[in-house]
């Protein structure tokens, strides 16, 4: 991170020979280098991931203890925690809160927006995004609108506390819970420029990838971390809007008297002059973007992940056109399995028939996804890195979220467990701890690419071993309470004795809960303190074959000093020997893209 | 027992701590490896803890269902529920043997192939039988999941109406739960919010001679083995009617009509009864009696035992109170059910009674048709007794 002097992030051209000094605020705010928008992506995500969390050890601690007094609730909460009691609103409101940020501002614009902006130029070749401008927007758009987000949480009336999914006419109307007056229209107007930041994004990555490929870089010779971004990206690109029509609507009908969603309501002695409205509609909308929105999630950390794996076990990834065609199949599915979140929402079932096949067929592809996984590390020569365990961590718990999708997508079983903590256990395996996974996977690799050191590795054993304990230990038990018929979004249980010897469990999982947040401290410690006293790195560590590692360590601006490099083939070569069983390059157990084919080698078809 | 989990936990952390630590001590000597990328001791290391981890998973699993496989609902108490059950159980079952088997492969292979320096990975890029095997088996099994699931579900969702089931209306507000039984004519009066005022809070439309025979009651009962349609009205956000133990949900939006229809098969008395239950509220009370011993040491008031009713839960996020929304449910034979609903005073007679009453401050019988008051009274001037009450209950509850 040296002030090495930097060309205007618009050229793209091979000669860098007008150089001009950058100033503190072009470099490290207002900057339009991809790298660096990357970094600010990484610890604006990082810092709401923080809060996301602490919020949710503050009502894992309620739900475990229910209504009583805790000094960190009173020291927290104020005046939503009384003699340090926790008020059935906050928690609601902290559940919500929770949900959204750690979908969308987390998961989303953290995950995919760092590790998007960091390696589409990088590894395709290119000295930066299409638009450095507009990716620059991207990100302030994104500051805004978590700042606020967070600026939601000190309103009179408290933050948004429908549940992250915003069903109207609940979020519509402030008689029906105090949270849906300013702090449900803060909510509305951080998400529409979230929306915007993240369409700018997803725009740019998809320019980028298309026109921006160095040459030898076919779509085929892509690493599969390329297409996962480029494929989120366009299913951003398709569902994002739809989210944006649905909050429009309802800031319409919360602030102008229309009825999109609303209908025949008499709420708090008087009725509403809304008719016509439907929520159901507004569920269709929500669903529409809300789940491509898992997949918008999952798909980089599964990209990440293969990259991961197979540099990792020195080996090919195993099936990599199956791989791409899966993850094109996800994206196109994902589009059309929205309905399998309102099975039981007074949809005509015939849809929720559909609604089903399509589902299930969408295991299929995510089955060949993990099986890949497994047999890429069948006969490989595993390096431990931080990294691989946060990728083999992210399989397994891929794995069994996913299997429990299979109950949950068919339409007959989620009448009974729907909305239950069965479907809470279902979609934090699935989705937040295994976009977690990919989002340390990712950080643990690539953090000697942005900041030029090493992240210490015993501390990452540790981080990942306790997490990777916890983590089952907070979402295993979940799923019995869920079956046996515990909704999620309860402030407490007690009103029904008939829970009452769930209780302990709960217990177990807030212990586990909080065990596992702590760890992530671990995390924050090594990765702050590596960013300025870590071991230096050096251009390649992990031996890997993709184009960012032929970059020098110090960042420069443009990314190659000199030519982009052309690509040769394709980014799995790793151990790859000739016929008499030589490596093709003696010594060395990988091919980096860069290299030509080699005399004797054999040209293979991926 | 459930300390043994968090023993197990503590006991796998403990291990790890203890292992790092020990890399920490190798790693001080002065000749040590500081490039921080992982060296054989690494991948040994940790190929060993994936081996401990997938045997932690496989504990745990068992555990979970062990202890709290207990946790799965009673004997599902409708018609269609025990076809829910059935196909849950295949579903687990196909589930935890495929679990079984991937992660006892990634985290075996993660441990059998843990790197080497002197070893060499072999280069196995693709393999399109093997491709093809694993897309196919997907394809099967789901495929028969799909139509067995379907099967089962246009079984529960198509109402069968030859049967001519039993119309209840199941009424949501903030935050409790209302029920409308259609009386002799088994037809609900027409309802909207706009009609609601003082008694009538369900909005019934006092106009519409069906509704004048209906009841409107704050606790379900059904009669055991009779059908039963239950059309779901809000009246301001929207809730979700669960009934875990009949296997039953839908939601219930404002502005619109939904339905659910089952058949109960187990009353209350008999579910009570059951083995299961039996045990279950023996476990629950002794819960509650351990709490109580510290609400007593704490001079504060004392659980009362638990005994089982069924219950109707809001399962939708639907404001503060969104955790105490909840109906009881009696489930009882045809004789019981029928003298108790005798009991109870049709919607046109509690309207009759209000519009008597004349000391009410805001008059609003100016509406009243005189010819319903008339036939209300008719019907059911046996009940003036138990209207008045329930009146007063209902307008109570409103609070």
């Amino acid at each position: 991170m040296s002030a090495i002097a930097n060309a205007p992030a618009h050229d793209h051209h091979d000669d860098h020979g007008h150089h001009h000094k950058e100033t503190f605020i072009t470099k490290y705010i207002f900057s339009q280098d991809h790298k660096m928008i990357a970094k600010q992506y990484l610890i604006t995500g990082l810092i709401m991931g923080i809060i996301g969390i602490a919020m949710s050890i503050l009502f894992r601690i309620q739900l475990a203890w229910p209504e009583q007094s805790f000094w960190i609730f009173e020291a927290l909460l104020g005046k939503w925690a009384p003699d340090g009691v926790m008020t059935p609103s906050i928690y609601l409101a902290l559940v919500t809160i929770h949900g959204t940020i750690m979908v969308f501002f987390v998961l989303t614009a953290g995950l995919s927006g760092t590790f998007s902006n960091l390696l589409i130029p990088l590894q395709i070749g290119a000295r930066d995004m299409a638009s450095g401008f507009l990716n620059m927007v991207s990100y302030w758009l994104f500051f805004l609108s978590s700042v606020i987000m967070i600026s939601s949480l000190f309103v009179e009336a408290g933050p948004a506390s429908a549940g992250w999914t915003i069903y109207p006419p609940l979020s519509a109307l402030p008689q029906a819970i105090g949270g849906s007056g300013m702090g449900m229209t803060l909510w509305l107007v951080s998400m529409a420029i979230f929306i915007a930041s993240s369409l700018l994004g997803s725009l740019n990555y998809i320019v980028t990838v298309i026109n921006l490929r160095t040459e030898g870089m076919s779509m085929t010779r892509l690493p599969l971390t390329i297409w996962a971004f480029f494929v989120t990206a366009i299913i951003g690109v398709v569902s994002f809007p739809v989210l944006l029509s649905a909050a429009l609507l309802l800031i319409m009908d919360r602030s102008f008297g229309t009825s999109f969603f609303l209908s025949d309501i008499f709420i708090q002695g008087e009725v509403l002059s809304h008719q016509g409205g439907s929520p159901v509609l507004f569920e269709h909308l929500f669903w529409f973007l809300g789940h491509p929105e898992v997949y918008i999630v999952i798909l980089p950390a599964l990209g990440i992940t293969s990259e991961i794996i197979a540099t990792n076990s020195r080996k090919p990834i195993f099936g990599y056109r199956a791989m791409v065609a899966s993850i094109l199949a996800i994206a196109f599915l994902s589009t059309i399995v929205w309905g399998h979140h309102m099975f039981v929402s007074g949809m005509n079932p015939f849809l929720g028939s559909v609604f089903t096949f399509t589902t299930l067929l969408i295991a299929i592809p995510s089955a060949v996804k993990a099986f890949n996984y497994i047999t890429t590390l069948w006969k490989g020569n595993l390096q431990m890195n931080p990294a691989m365990l946060f990728s083999i961590g992210l399989v397994s718990t891929f794995i069994t979220g996913g299997l429990t999708g299979i109950i949950l997508g068919d339409s007959t079983l989620d009448i009974n467990v729907h909305d239950t903590y069965f479907v809470v256990a279902h979609f934090h395996l699935v989705m937040g701890i295994s976009a977690l996974y990919g989002l340390f996977a990712g950080v643990y690799h690539w953090f000697p690419k942005m900041f030029g050191r090493m992240l210490n590795k015993n501390l990452g054993y540790v981080h990942f071993w306790v997490t990777a304990v916890g983590a089952y230990g907070i979402f295993f038990p979940m799923h019995f309470i869920g079956i046996a018929g515990l909704p999620r979004r309860y402030y407490t249980n007690t009103e029904f004795p008939y829970f009452d010897d769930y209780a302990d469990v709960n217990v177990i999982i807030t212990v586990a809960a909080i065990i596992t947040a702590a760890v992530q401290l671990v995390f924050l410690y090594n990765f702050f303190a590596s960013i300025f006293y870590g071991k230096k790195a050096v251009q390649n560590p992990w031996r890997s074959n993709t184009l960012e590692w032929t970059t020098p360590v110090e960042h420069i601006h443009g990314n190659w000093p000199g030519a982009i490099p052309s690509v040769y083939r394709w980014a799995y070569d790793y151990s790859k020997t000739n016929e008499d069983g030589e490596y093709v390059i003696k010594g060395q157990d990988f091919v980096p893209q860069t290299v030509p084919l080699q005399d004797k080698e054999e040209e293979l078809n991926h | 027992m459930t300390v043994f989990l968090v023993i197990i936990v503590l006991a796998l952390l403990a291990v790890t701590g203890w292992q790092i630590s020990k890399i920490f001590d190798l790693s001080k000597r002065p000749d040590a490896d500081t490039s921080q990328i992982a060296n054989d001791k690494d991948n040994r290391l940790n190929g060993i803890l994936m081996l401990a981890f997938v045997i932690f998973l496989y504990v745990i699993t068992i555990y979970c269902f062990w202890e709290y496989g207990r946790f799965y609902l009673p004997e599902a108490a409708s018609e269609h529920g025990s076809e829910y059950d059935t196909l849950m159980f295949v579903s687990i079952a196909i589930i935890m043997v495929v679990q079984v088997i991937t992660q006892g492969l990634l985290h075996f292979f993660a441990y059998k192939y843990k790197g080497e320096k002197t070893k060499k990975a072999l280069f196995y890029a693709d393999n399109d039988k093997l491709e093809f095997i694993w897309t196919i088996i997907p394809v099967i099994t789901l495929a028969g999941l799909i139509i067995y699931g379907l099967f089962t579900w246009s079984d529960i969702m198509n109402v069968n109406t030859e049967e001519d089931p039993m119309i209840v209306e199941v009424y949501a507000y903030q935050f409790a739960w209302r029920a409308r039984y259609a009386g002799e004519d088994n037809t609900l009066g027409k309802a909207n919010v706009r009609f609601i005022e003082g008694v009538n809070q369900l909005g019934v439309d006092e106009s519409d001679s069906y509704g004048k025979d209906d009841k409107i009651v704050t606790e379900l009962h059904l009669p055991v083995n009779k059908p039963v349609l239950f059309k779901f009205r809000s009246q301001d956000v929207l809730h979700s009617a669960y009934f875990p133990f009949f296997r039953a949900q839908m939601n219930v939006v404002p502005g619109m009509i939904t339905q659910f229809g089952f058949t109960p098969t187990i009353t209350s008395e008999e579910m009570r009864q059951s083995e299961y239950m039996v045990e279950k509220v023996k476990s629950v009370n002794e819960e509650r009696n351990e709490r109580n011993e510290v609400l007593q040491a704490q001079g504060e008031p004392t659980l009362d035992p638990y005994e089982f009713e069924y219950f109707l839960l809001c399962n939708k996020i639907c404001g503060q109170a969104h955790y105490n929304m909840q109906m009881k449910i009696v489930v009882e034979s045809e004789e019981d059910f029928n003298a108790w609903l005798e009991e109870q005073p049709t919607f046109g007679s509690v309207m009759a009674d209000q519009s008597q009453d004349a000391d009410r401050p805001e008059d609003s019988s100016g509406s009243e048709d005189p010819a319903s008051e008339e036939d209300a009274e008719g019907e059911d001037n046996t009940n003036n007794q138990s209207q008045e009450s329930d009146a007063v209950a209902v307008v109570e509850n409103n609070n």
